[in-house]
């Protein structure tokens, strides 16, 4: 069986990571893991929550050289636990701060770890670490979820050698591999896009990241003052067009990577002057993982990764080869030029996409039916989508007994707050056809009627 | 900054920033309706964590000062419309 390498790094004293109280090597890293690795639980299962993107990765690393799966499903919601606990019962949290984390074991980060102040708690002298682990290839390393049309989280499992192929065909498509970047990302590293490029370019791009998560404008122009040049910031179009808008002096970025919405061309334009870097976005999907990057403002169409291709039948567009386990099907209606380039034109229509988060109406309208009380109910994603990719679901809802406050608070424990509808509007009965369908048309009429002319 | 934040202070602000959030998120109700102490977040308003850049870019061009997390919980400032508006009371710069 072949095996991999932890990490790709040519020195137990290269820098990984950069916190706060200043830069761990490789060697630092490695004592972390293996300290780590010693007080976990039985379980083959690690649901790794921790906030602290050095903190997971010490968690993940943890747990490939102990031989545990990282399950990191889209949503924290109380439900998607639950459904994860029935397909793993022997799954256990790593968390680094507070989590509701219902009746799983729970093992928190030791503060031991990272803090060389203490020296109370588990430690491994990093002075000692000799060699970097080797992960058997084709060990199901992580599995990432996406929401399936009947409810239950869809569970996609990603081998390590896989996952390394993918770190490595994005660092050599942004050339990291000749110029390592320090990586600041304002995303979790938990999801598809954060975890490849954050905490997969780290191991296997040889860019140390920055440990933190900034949020606010200022956090970020903090994170990245805080790392040395050359920098990449690992963002998405809402932070990005944050930043932009906040009017802070901003930091020097040498190159920008934007995922999880559209990104207009013209906030593309914005950044690329502001920060005098180039701007390149990434296409692909969580079954997928990463397929292709472009820069937007030079060409929109993608062009694909290293050794990944596109094939298209009956309509549908199938990913396969280099990084992408087996044969994934798109929801992405494309077209392919015949330079090899391709042109993304919309989703297929059940799918949705709201600031990187996806499901399908299928399965909205599936959480919603589900709470007593509710007797019908769709969701409906408006046409007019924002320039960078914020649009709100509204909900048509048929339940006489139940306030609104009540559905939401219901409608919560079921689905990730970014779903939520806004508006929801309660209706005597839904505009469904003699079949008993509910046609967009119809769904449409009854937005521009009870919705659109009562906004601004 | 101001030395002594009173909660008679805060409270006078208290409409003030719940228009704020109404205009800027463009919720369907009245600033009357936010109750100081509900939570914005989950149950309450259910705000979500991109209403949160709309309404800290608001905010820092409204009162003159940028919102940082000194953790890691981008939200504890807007755990409740008297926190943020406390917090928005102590940090103004206008």
């Amino acid at each position: 069986m072949s095996a991999v390498p932890l990490l790709g790094h040519a020195s137990l004293d290269a820098i990984f990571a950069y916190r706060p109280n200043g830069a761990l090597r490789v060697r630092d890293f490695l004592a972390d893991v293996e300290a780590l690795a010693a007080l976990l639980p039985a379980g083959k299962h690690l649901l790794n929550v921790c906030q602290d993107r050095y903190h997971f990765t010490v968690g993940l690393a943890a747990g490939l050289i102990s031989g545990k799966t990282s399950l990191q499903p889209s949503s924290q919601a109380a439900e998607t636990l639950r459904q994860i606990k029935t397909t793993c019962p022997d799954v256990f949290c790593l968390c680094d701060s507070e989590f509701d984390h219902l009746d799983l074991p729970r093992l928190d980060f030791p503060q031991s770890l990272t803090t060389t102040e203490t020296t109370a708690g588990p430690r491994v002298n990093p002075e000692k670490v000799a060699k970097i682990p080797l992960i058997p290839a084709n060990f199901e390393a992580v599995q990432l979820f996406t929401s399936g049309s009947t409810g239950a989280p869809v569970a996609h499992g990603k081998s390590w050698g896989r996952l390394v192929l993918n770190g490595r065909a994005e660092a050599q498509r942004l050339g990291l591999l000749d110029q390592p970047h320090s990586i600041v990302g304002t995303v979790p590293a938990q999801h598809s896009y954060g975890f490849e490029s954050t905490v997969l370019l780290a191991l296997h791009g040889n860019s140390p990241f920055w440990a933190g998560k900034p949020f606010y404008p200022q956090d970020i122009v903090a994170a990245l003052n805080a790392v040395p040049e050359p920098r990449l910031l690992v963002t998405t179009p809402f932070h990005l067009s944050a930043l932009l808008a906040s009017g802070l002096e901003l930091p020097a970025v040498d190159m920008l990577l934007s995922a999880t919405a559209p990104l207009s061309v013209s906030l593309a334009s914005e950044a690329e002057a502001r920060f005098k870097a180039p701007l390149y976005e990434i296409y692909g999907s969580t079954e997928s993982g990463q397929l292709a990057s472009r820069q937007t403002t030079a060409d929109l169409a993608w062009d694909l990764l290293s050794a990944v291709q596109l094939e298209q039948e009956n309509g549908e567009t199938i990913a396969f080869g280099g990084h992408v386990e087996g044969r994934v099907p798109l929801s992405d209606v494309i077209e392919i030029r015949t330079d090899g380039r391709f042109l993304l034109h919309g989703r297929h229509a059940d799918l949705i996409n709201i600031a990187g988060k996806r499901t399908s109406l299928a399965y909205l309208n599936h959480q919603m039916a589900a709470i007593p009380g509710v007797a019908d109910a769709a969701f409906f994603l408006p046409d007019h989508e924002s320039p960078d990719g914020i649009t709100r679901l509204c909900a048509f809802v048929v339940a006489p007994g139940l306030s609104s406050r009540q559905l939401l608070a219901e409608l919560r424990q079921r689905v990730d707050a970014i779903f939520l509808p806004r508006p929801l509007v309660f209706l005597d009965q839904l505009p469904r056809n003699s079949t008993g369908k509910l046609p967009r048309s119809n769904l449409q009429a009854l937005y521009a009627a009870k919705v659109e002319h009562v906004e601004r | 900054m101001s030395d002594a934040i009173t909660p008679e202070i805060v409270e006078a602000l208290l409409p003030e920033v719940a228009e704020l959030i109404i205009s800027a998120l463009n919720l369907e109700m009245n600033a009357s309706e936010i109750e100081p102490d509900a939570r914005l977040f989950g149950e309450g308003l259910g705000l979500d964590s991109i209403d949160i850049l709309e309404l800290a870019l608001v905010i820092s061009k409204r009162y003159g000062f940028q919102l940082r997390s000194d953790n890691e919980d981008n939200t504890r400032i807007f755990v409740s419309l008297r926190a943020l508006t406390a917090h928005i009371a102590s940090q103004r710069t206008k």
